[in-house]
């Protein structure tokens, strides 16, 4: 069939309109969402949400303590756990590992970072709460390490390829060890691509919920024995959110808000350092 | 002369051992951070099965055909979570691909240059969102206007189609289809964009040389080159639907019976073990729980596996964004 040039040409105008407007539809969701998030969350947020604990049933007031103290405990131990083993990782793949056990440990490596979250939750649950008998802070971060190290390594590895292969010939050719023109030379090179790794890990991290609900599980209390029960805000909002009360959906809004301030934060923050990489070794 | 060499290649050597010393701890280290990688997959299966096997071995091979759910009579058989899992994820994927591939095919080949890399972070924002923030908002907006806008133009009009007749509680699977879009669109839209950025110009440039229009060259030499990548990262949208735990969970209201309707509420092998875990008192009800994540885990890894063969070593899978 032959179709005339103005109906071919209105035929594609109808597809690139289309494919401008679903580009526009999703980021005209993620607006609606955040700016629903920032809207609600402000109106409910105040100093309480910092200095005190959640209020026991009809009190008002309260704040979310337990869980900001949680949060932070739990992501800097994960953090400490999960990072460098991940950037080992990285490093064997990207400069000592044969092409073949490279591509193994990538593919293990991917397979992981595939397992849905919550499989992570029930695997550790059965790893460490179960052996110990009860629900710890440490159950908790050793999840979301377990979360976060396949990113780092991936991440971590793509970004210590990108690092010229002249400058590891340059520095051995000065007559330093291979570990050393590692240290000195290839990760200071990269070192901004790697803190992108590591920033979108713990991002990654302090959003997840479904480690948390089996393995720290939540606590009404403040505490900072990593070997009780913890609080963490992602669980704290499912919580909340889920309950009956208004005022517990308020205080959901109001620790939604602070985490995604604090994920998007974290995200802005990994993209300027994979932008100073970029400046830096090209 | 003699005592030159004897002091000299004494001093080499030494130097040399310690420098191969530090060498081989660095590298060891490496390796071992390899190991413990492997090491944690490997335990993550073996503990799951470890604490499934009370339900392997009461239900043995019944529990994946297994109809029924009921913890009070401790029968336990993971066909409606299956069921709940593939309707869910399916219907979050008919609405997620249309828009990923438009989306997609906008950054890839129709925007100004100064809006790619803007528009396509933005839309990497929405993956950064953690679920559990997407799910407090599908349960606050989006379940409304599901139960006050979309179930009653949907029932009213098309109610006798068995898909769409049913209970009007906002909660269901409609919702965790919606959210769950929501939720894969990110990750669809950018395997798909770097499979289309990786086209060679040369296709474009042989059709736009014949005459073609700008959809023309999509159409018939960008799109059928790119097809395979395309059709791995639907499928990888596919294998994040289906472990999505938090946001489905909030939206999907709970229910273990198999109906075809979509404003039923069900659960996901996810959402059942999420609100079922805590209250699962019994030896063999954790057991079973267990035994649907590691049902789940098999189908992700396989949908993966599948996904990553498609999508191929064209492009990486970008790491800014999570699956």
């Amino acid at each position: 069939m032959i179709r005339s040039y103005d109906f071919r040409r209105a035929w594609s105008q109808t597809f690139v309109v289309l494919a401008a407007l679903s580009a526009a539809l999703c980021v005209a969701i993620l607006f609606y969402m955040v700016s629903y998030v920032f809207v609600q969350g402000i109106s409910y947020i105040n100093l309480d949400f910092f200095t005190k604990s959640p209020a026991p049933l009809g009190e008002s007031g309260g704040g979310a303590v337990p869980s900001l103290i949680g949060s932070l405990l739990m992501l800097g131990l994960a953090t400490v756990l999960g990072v460098p083993v991940g950037l080992g990782v990285g490093i064997l793949v990207a400069e000592y590992a044969s092409p073949r056990l490279g591509a193994a440990i990538r593919f293990v490596a991917d397979v992981l970072a595939g397992v849905p979250s919550i499989v992570i939750g029930i695997f550790v649950f059965e790893l460490i709460v179960v052996r110990q008998g009860h629900f710890s802070g440490w159950a908790g971060s050793v999840a979301l390490a377990i979360i976060m190290l396949p990113i780092v390594a991936r991440a971590s590895e793509e970004m210590l390829k990108l690092v010229p292969i002249s400058q590891r010939e340059a520095a051995l050719a000065l007559g330093i060890t291979r570990w050393r023109s590692i240290t000195n030379v290839v990760l200071p090179a990269a070192m901004g691509g790697l803190m992108t790794a590591a920033l979108l890990a713990t991002a990654r991290a302090a959003g997840e919920t479904a480690p948390l609900l089996f393995t720290s599980l939540g606590n009404r209390f403040t505490t900072t024995n990593i070997n009780e029960p913890m609080d963490s805000l992602p669980v704290h909002i499912y919580r909340y959110a889920i309950g009956p009360y208004d005022q517990w959906h308020q205080e959901a809004w109001a620790s939604a808000f602070f985490l995604i301030m604090i994920v998007l934060l974290i995200n802005v923050l990994a993209r300027w350092a994979a932008g100073r990489q970029r400046g830096g070794t090209r | 002369m003699l005592n030159f060499k004897l002091v000299s290649g004494r001093t080499a050597a030494g130097r040399t051992n310690r420098l191969a010393m530090g060498d081989w701890f660095f590298r060891s280290a490496m390796y071992a951070c390899g190991l413990a990688l492997l090491a944690v997959t490997a335990l993550l299966v073996v503990e799951l099965a470890r604490g499934a096997r009370p339900s392997i071995v009461e239900f043995g091979f019944g529990f994946l055909g297994g109809t029924t759910w009921d913890p009070v009579r401790e029968i336990f058989g993971a066909l409606p979570l299956v069921y709940g899992t593939i309707l869910a994820s399916l219907v979050g994927l008919l609405i997620a691909v249309p828009v990923s591939i438009g989306t997609a095919i906008f950054l890839a080949e129709l925007s100004p240059q100064w809006l790619r890399r803007p528009a396509s972070a933005l839309i990497e924002v929405i993956a950064a969102i953690p679920s559990v923030i997407l799910g407090l908002w599908g349960l606050f907006v989006l379940v409304p206007i599901v139960r006050e806008v979309v179930q009653p133009v949907l029932g009213d009009n098309l109610g006798f189609i068995p898909l769409f007749d049913g209970p009007r509680f906002g909660v269901g699977v409609l919702s965790a289809g919606l959210i769950l879009a929501i939720m894969i669109v990110p990750i669809v839209t950018a395997v798909i964009r770097d499979v289309l950025l990786a086209v060679p110009n040369s296709q474009r440039e042989a059709m736009l040389a014949l005459g073609a229009t700008r959809w023309e060259v999509i159409s018939e030499a960008v799109i059928p080159y790119a097809r395979s990548g395309m059709v791995g990262a639907i499928i990888l949208g596919l294998g994040r639907a289906m472990g999505e735990t938090m946001a489905v969970t909030m939206v999907i209201g709970n229910g273990f019976q198999i109906t075809p309707s979509l404003f039923e509420p069900t659960h996901t092998i996810a959402s059942a073990i999420a609100s079922e875990f805590a209250e699962a008192t019994t030896e063999l009800y954790i057991a079973a729980l267990i035994e649907a994540a590691l049902i789940l885990m098999v189908i992700s890894l396989l949908v993966n596996i599948i996904a990553r063969l498609l999508v191929g070593t064209l492009v990486r899978i970008p790491s800014t964004v999570r699956e």
